[in-house]
Parts: structure tokens; sequence; C-alpha cells
């Protein structure tokens, strides 16, 4: 694990200077089931290919953003911020 | 013995230098290495093979094959031949039992054949079971390398630094300098790396780093280079890979024996050392290296009693025989030849391990008789002999049999592994490359395959029958080349947090302690004096490690709700709530106080350890939902001290005009204010149970406003207290410490705080969780108790019941002297947690009856807080 990540806001930076919290998760919008619940905070689809995922810039600018990544080969085929919290003054 | 003067030589003849070899002294050039030094006063012998105890001698001259390392002032494995001389170094031996020249293990060679064939250890010292271990220290001791002083200090300091190029060009020959002169001329910023400390190269429009070493390249164009004492971490958008090719031994009976030597060695003795290398050479070659040897070795005054060129004649059978390890004559097809040195060249195979280890496909070049790096991907290039150019090797120079009855036949020098051992491998079914490599460590020595990866795939091929293209290579991993663990480990460097009165916690005699990475003070020396000042008079702590948070906006009042089981959209600004920071599992993360400071404004304070969790978390949770809502972390900003005890509020009211009253300032406010004329947030909370203000200021203000509290409540009997009284101090009140008395399955029912969690409330992180567990019932539960007897049980001590099962642990202990008693906190099953129950818990190896509490053992009511 030694690749690049372009964060949306400081541009490619060493991996090492991110923190990853896996592959992105809904949450359930209803009260789930316990299955439903146990499946939303402990199974992951664990894909062999592109995934996407939260990465959090924690040496860095401290932004959270989503990454859509090759599991397989470590391309990293794009990173956005997520739509809602795009804020609009700065 | 030098030559005359040779042009271009390396050495300075006019400056010596002397170092010791064994304890003997040995005189030296300036530019020697210790290798060429130690060749010219005589020594042949330059170490002992690791499996048989072999003779070694040079072979490669080029810091690179396993045979000259030697222990350099304590340092194992040092590679001699490449290694400059120092004045007074301390050179000696490894893996010899005795002497290099008499080395009792040597037997193994002579006696051990039929016994220790390849993987004989695993096959024949399995049983008895019981006596592994005592053939395994036997084998290390016997086998293997240098050795490492168990207790020995680090040989020095070692650093690691982080660098970008634009281009990186590995490998300083003709062609890695034409393509950074290249690169250089496209206005690239180019930096130049070569093993060779003695390689000069004008520093002209790039930089060069000599000796830096190249281990491998990882995925984001990562090149770390070994510069000695530094590990250069490079980042590089393209990278030049121009490693050269590397000279390949024939494969023959005794190709091992002192004396066989590559041509490349032949010419550094020769050309940079001015050394005659032997006295009757005798060349066989398959390529133009050996014939450049022949003629250098002639100009050097060696007498050559014949030179062979396999490209011509074929040659079926090649064995050297030796006597006492050193070579005495070879045999070419029956044909006799007495000499003391041998060259042999196999031809030369592109350095292609770093390419393969960049994502390049190796394929077999049938007509050149060597594997090829092909496919090279984006960002790398390949120039020179690495990418085959100059490579003309016409036939692949074959690999004699081992005949009955002749010398070993070494397809692996590092491991000692001869083609016996690999077809022993392909008889047993090990038929794959990377399976025979597993099996017989081939390519698994300190030369990284470098002369041993080639030969053995052609011993492979013939035994096998089948096309080396089809054969392949195994995998080439990183390091390329041996590292000193100390590089890869770099500088330790152990970060730590003060806050910014650390400087007056030791000059109050303050034992310090580690918390996370903070520095804080365990006490000042006498705990339960510090306790007893809290509770008798008034105390203080610096608390500046606590996380702050300031979280401000229109919406956030309604994500403190989503986030917390609390409620917060009732609170009233200047207000204080206790709250508990959970999981979507309902699990415990983090807890501490939020007050509100307007509307739209609340300060979150944190554990000390889990302020940067905390933000981390409600920065993702923001992002998740995307409200309108601000998060500024002001931990580092602030520093803060917590003021407590019954003469508290006497000493409130001589540092600020602040009303102090119980009615103006009571219990759970916030109010800003001026306290010893430093703006400041005073929090009014029971942090260790006692009538307290906690209160948040500037960090620079620290020891100002520190030094005035103590001076002014010096008649009241202030006293400073640390972490330690600061735990007996909560303990009485049963507050819970976040990780010490939870962990990552607690949640807030079980940890005995119904009254946190608002089940009402619309949604918030893990009232599922948390609705799941009220509806199943408690199974464990958080509770105080104190023991009968007065022993204090430690902490993970178990808890025992009736029929004496583990039904529980304690995760908190203490002798209280305020209260007389021991008492803690424990997990134990539900039907167990009721006010009075008796249970046992594990002190000593025996059992001690404790009692459950579930009021705090300390002014249960609270009233002390309130007053």
């Amino acid at each position: 694990m030694s690749f690049l990540l372009p964060c949306p806001n400081c541009g490619p930076r060493p991996v090492e200077e991110f923190s990853c919290a896996g592959e992105v998760t809904v949450r359930p919008k209803e009260r789930p089931t316990l299955r439903e619940l146990a499946t939303y905070i402990y199974f992951r689809k664990n894909v062999a290919g592109v995934q996407r995922e939260w990465w959090f810039h924690r040496l860095g600018c401290e932004l959270w953003f989503q990454a859509e990544r090759d599991t397989r080969t470590n391309d990293v085929l794009l990173t956005e911020l997520v739509e809602p919290a795009v804020r609009q003054e700065s | 013995m030098r030559l005359p003067q040779q042009l271009g030589e390396r050495i300075d003849r006019q400056r010596r230098v002397t170092f010791s070899f064994d304890g003997r002294r040995v005189e030296a050039f300036e530019g020697d290495t210790i290798g060429s030094a130690l060749y010219a006063a005589g020594q042949r012998v330059f170490s002992r093979s690791f499996k048989y105890h072999r003779p070694r001698g040079l072979l490669c001259c080029s810091g690179s094959c396993p045979n000259c390392m030697m222990k350099v002032d304590d340092v194992p494995n040092v590679r001699v031949c490449a290694e400059p001389v120092r004045e007074g170094a301390d050179v000696r031996p490894q893996n010899v039992f005795g002497s290099l020249d008499r080395d009792l293990l040597s037997a193994v060679d002579k006696f051990g054949g039929p016994f220790t064939p390849v993987g004989f250890y695993y096959r024949t010292m399995i049983r008895p079971r019981w006596a592994w271990p005592y053939y395994e220290s036997f084998l290390r001791r016997v086998a293997g390398l240098g050795h490492v002083h168990k207790h020995g200090r680090r040989s020095g300091r070692y650093d690691v630094e982080h660098r970008r190029a634009e281009v990186l060009v590995v490998g300083g020959g003709r062609s890695g300098r034409e393509a950074a002169a290249r690169h250089a001329a496209d206005g690239k910023q180019v930096v130049l790396v070569d093993e060779n400390p003695y390689l000069e190269i004008d520093e002209g429009d790039f930089e060069v780093i000599t000796p830096g070493r190249a281990l491998g390249i990882w995925e984001g164009g990562l090149v770390p280079v070994d510069a000695g004492r530094i590990l250069y971490r490079f980042r590089a958008e393209h990278i030049v890979v121009a490693t050269g090719a590397i000279e390949q031994p024939l494969v023959f009976p005794g190709n091992d024996l002192v004396g066989v030597m590559l041509p490349d060695a032949v010419r550094r003795l020769v050309d940079d050392w001015a050394i005659k290398p032997g006295k009757r050479a005798v060349v066989v070659t398959a390529d133009e290296g050996g014939r450049e040897a022949a003629d250098r070795l002639r100009r050097a005054g060696v007498e050559l009693a014949g030179v062979f060129d396999l490209r011509r004649e074929r040659i079926r059978e090649i064995a050297a025989r030796g006597r006492k390890g050193r070579v005495r004559s070879v045999e070419l097809d029956g044909f006799r030849l007495k000499c003391d040195l041998l060259v042999m060249s196999g031809g030369r195979q592109p350095a292609y391990s770093l390419l393969a280890q960049a994502g390049a496909r190796i394929e077999y070049d049938d007509e050149r008789g060597v594997f090829l790096p092909v496919e090279i991907p984006d960002g790398v290039e390949a120039v020179g002999a690495a990418a085959g150019d100059g490579i003309s090797t016409a036939i692949p120079a074959a690999t004699y049999n081992g005949a009955a009855g002749k010398d070993k036949c070494f397809a692996c020098i590092c491991e000692d592994v001869t083609d016996k051992d690999l077809k022993r491998a392909i008889a047993e079914g090990f038929d794959s490359i990377e399976l025979a490599k597993r099996y017989t460590t081939v390519t698994m020595g300190p030369c990284q395959g470098r002369f041993c990866q080639v030969p053995s795939i052609r011993v492979y091929g013939r035994e096998s029958e089948s096309d080396l293209g089809r054969i392949g290579t195994t995998t080439a991993r990183p390091p390329w080349t041996p590292v000193e663990l100390g590089l890869l480990a770099g500088r330790t460097h152990e970060p730590a947090q003060r806050t910014s009165i650390h400087h007056r916690h030791e000059e109050l005699g303050a034992k310090m302690m580690w918390t996370g990475t903070w520095r804080r003070p365990h006490s000042y020396g006498d705990p339960e004096a510090e306790v007893q000042a809290v509770h008798g008079a008034v105390g203080i702590i610096d608390v500046s490690t606590l996380g702050k948070l300031i979280v401000t906006g229109p919406q956030a009042a309604e994500f403190l709700e989503r986030l917390y089981p609390n409620r917060f959209a009732d609170m009233k600004i200047g207000r204080i709530r206790y709250a508990v920071l959970g999981t979507d599992a309902g699990r415990i993360m983090d807890d501490g106080t939020i007050a509100r400071l307007d509307d739209e404004t609340f300060y979150v304070t944190t554990t000390s350890t889990g302020a940067n969790a905390v933000l981390e978390w409600f920065e993702w949770w923001n992002a998740v939902w995307g409200m309108d809502v601000e998060i500024v972390n002001v931990t580092g900003a602030l520093a803060a001290v917590n003021v407590a005890g019954p003469r508290a509020r006497e000493l409130m009211a001589r540092l600020t005009d602040l009303e102090v009253s119980n009615e103006a300032l009571a219990y759970l406010d916030a109010k800003h204010g001026r306290v010893a004329g430093i703006p400041s947030l005073i929090l009014r909370i029971g942090f260790v149970g006692e009538l307290g203000y906690e209160l948040h200021f500037a960090s620079p203000y620290g020891e100002y406003l520190w030094d005035t509290v103590l001076r002014r409540g010096e008649d009241l009997g202030i006293r400073p207290f640390g972490l330690e009284p600061q735990r007996i101090l909560r303990l009485e009140k049963m507050h819970i410490l976040v990780g010490q008395d939870t962990d990552s399955e607690s949640n807030a029912l079980e940890a005995n705080m119904p009254w946190i969690v608002k089940f009402d409330k619309d949604d918030f992180v893990g009232k599922w969780a948390l609705e799941h567990v009220r509806e199943r019932g408690p199974r464990e539960l958080l509770v105080g108790f104190e023991m009968e007897n007065g022993r204090v049980p430690l902490e993970g001590a178990q808890v025992v019941l009736q029929e004496r099962r583990p039904a529980g642990r304690v995760t908190s202990a203490r002798w209280s002297r305020e209260l007389h008693r021991v008492i803690g906190m424990a997990w134990v099953p539900a039907e167990v947690a009721k006010e009075g129950t008796v249970f046992y818990v594990t002190v000593n190896g025996g059992f001690d009856k404790a009692t459950v509490r579930l009021r705090p053992f300390f002014d249960p009511e609270g009233e002390r807080l309130r007053s």
C-alpha cells in the first residue's frame, strides 16, 4: 500500500496521510430488523474490483471524501466530495 | 603486492590506511575496499559457505554475491569487496568455527553429503518431536550468515527522508547518465542514484546520490533508496531503470572453489586496485566479457594457460579441481590444465528485478539466451543493458553435470544449493520453479537471485527437458539489495504532547506518565494527600489534554441530537450536560461534557485520548448528513484546569468579578468571565465529585493562571493533584473511565447509565442497537463493589460466583482513605447486579468476598456537588 490518492482539496498525496473508513454503506432509513441492523453494521461486500469508499485526509486538510478504487490494483478511478457536504460559502 | 600504476586506478598510493583483520594489521591505500586490501595482502579465503562451510573467495567483486561477507565493526554481513577501507576498522570473519582456513564444520562438506540433502532438517530432524528445539538451536548456530549481538547496541543512527523527483534514474552507467541528461534537458528535475560509492559523474543538470541502492519499486512510484545511514523514500513521477546486466556464473563441478571468478572481478582487481589476481589463469567464457578479461590478465602479467570460448568450442564437460578449497586445475573434456585462477562467464543477464516489481513481464529470449523485461508499465522506462541492449550471447551457456565422484556443482552459492538438490526437488514433484524455489531456497539468499536465478532455471530446463520460456522466472520481490533493519525502522520518534503548564508540573516534582501521546502528572508525590486536599480544602488539576470542539451553526443542536443518545434541543443557554458518544452498534466511544454557549453554539469536551477519533467521527457524520454545522477543534488552542474542593468557591471569588454564589453560578452552569484577568469559560461540573469549576482559556496563559490560582489559594490549603488521585476521586463517585471501565463491547445501558439514552427521540446513532439491548434485557452490568477484607484486586481480576465459575471482571479498584475501604468497578452478570449481592474476586490466587454497590460510594446524593 503505497499508492497516491488525490485529495479533492490538496491533490495527490501518499496514502499514509489518509485514513480509510472502508466501503460506503447505507444507513437504514427506517428502523431495521435485527438482521438488517447486523448486516448494516458488520457485513461488507468486500469486492475484488472497483469499490466506493470513504477516506479522511487525516494528516492534511481533515476532509472526508469518497474514492472509487480498484481493490485489486489500487488504481484510484476518482475522488470527490460527497454532494450534500459541499459548502456554499467557501 | 601491487602492479605498477594502472591507468585510472582508484587507489591513492600516497595515503595509507590501516585496519585490523581477525586481529592482524592490514595495510591498505585510500581508495581500496576492505576486500581489495585483503586480496592484495594475500588473503584468498574470505568466508565459509552457508551450509557446507566450504571456503569461498572473491567472485564478483561488486558487492553482490555472498562470498566476502564479514563482520565490520560489529555489523554482520558486510560485503567487504565493496566496503571502503576505514582507518582502524575491526574486520572479522563470520560463520566460522575455528578460522577461515581451518573451519571445523567443513566436515559437513566431506562427510555430510548423503545426510544433508535439501530439506533434510524438516525430514530427518522431526523425530522425536520434542527434540526439535535442540536441533533448531544447533542448526541456527552452524548454518547461515553473521550473528547480531543479542544485547548489542544500535550500530548508529538512521533516518528517513521523504523526497520527490520528477525523474528518478536508477543506475549511473552510460545509459543511466544519458537518460538523466536527456530528461534534464527537457527541463525535468532529475535525481540519479547508483550503488557505487566511487562513481564519478559531473553533476550538471541533475542530482547524483552515491552510494544509493534502490531497494524496490512500489506502487505510486515509491522507490526507497538506501544511502547508508539514510533511507530516501523517493516518490518519482517517472522512473528510469538503468541497472545494467549481471555476469552469470557457469554451473560445473567445483564452480565455487576459491580462485573461480567472474570477469568483472578481474577488471576491478586489475584496473581499480592494481592487483594481480593470480599467477596462471584459465578463461572459460560464453561472451565477450571473458575475452576482455583474458586481455586484461595478459597485460597484468598473468600467465594464460588457456582461453575457451564456448560460442566456438563445444566443451562437454568442465570440472574444477582444488585442494583445501582452492582451485588447482581445471579439466575440460578430460584435458587438464593447471591454474590458480579460473575466470568463468556464462553471459550477461539484464538486471530486470526492479522492472518486474514495477509490473513488467519477464520473457525468455531464445536467440540471446536471456530473460528480458517486456510490457514495461507507464511511468517506468528501461534503458541500456537492463532493457537488453548490447546483450549478445548467441548460445546460452550450457550447464555441466556434477558427474559421479567429482566435486559439488553449485546452482546457488548463497544457500549452497547444488544441481543435485534441484534434481531431487524435481524428482519429488516440485515441478514448477516457484515451488522448487521454496523447497530448495534457491534465489532466496543475499544475492537475491543475481547469480542463481538464471543458472537454476537452466539446470531446471535441462533436467525437466522443458524450454526455459515455459519454466519462467520466480517472482522478484523487494528488497533488491539486502538492507539493514535499522534503516527500515528509521530513527525512533516518540512524539509527546505537552500542555502549556508542563514545566510547572516538573518544577513541582510531578511524576509524569503517558496517556496516549500526552505527558501528564501521575501525582506530585503523595496521591492520598492530594485526594485529601480535594475532599478537605481545594485542589487543582491540569486538564488541558481534554479534547475541545466547538460545534456551531443553525443545525448544531440537531447535529448533536442525532449523534448522541442524550437530548440537547431543550438545553438552555449556559447549561451543561454529561454526554456519552456511541456508535450504531450501540458501543460507547467516548464521553464528556457539552455546554450550550448560545443558540447555535455548543462547546464539546472529549476524553484526552479520544479527541482525534471524536473529531474524525463528527466530521464524517457531517459529511454524510451534510448539515449546516461547522466543527472547530480547539484542543490545542485552549488550556484547562479544574479547581475542586469545598473551598473552591472561596478561591474563585478571589479570582473573578463574576458572581460565584450557588444561585448565580449553579451546578452545571457555564459562563464566560475573567479569571485572574484571563478571559475564560467557566464550567461548573462535578469532575471529581466535589464542588468544582473547570476553567478553559487560551493556552499561552497556562502557567500564569496556574501560578495565580496556586498563590491565591495557598492559605486555603490548595494542592495540585495528578491523574492517580483523580482516579481515586472519580472512582469514589462511580464515574466511569471510558476505555478503562468500558471496552469495545460496552453500551450505555449495560454500563448502567440508562438515564443517558432518550429512546423517545426520532433517531440517533446507536438507537436501534440500544433498543435491541433494552428488549433482550441486559446480560452483564457495570457495577460498583467494595471488598470485605480490604485487599486490592488487580484490574482485570476475575469475578467469580458461588459455583466458582468466572462470571465477570474487575475494571478498576483502589484503596480509598476517605472511605476506609477498597472500592472498585466490575462487570457482573445482570442477576448479580443488585445492591448488596455478594460475589468473589480473585486476589493472589484466592477468592475474596466483594459486595455490589449501585450508588456512588461518596456523597451518593451529590449534595457536595450542588452545594
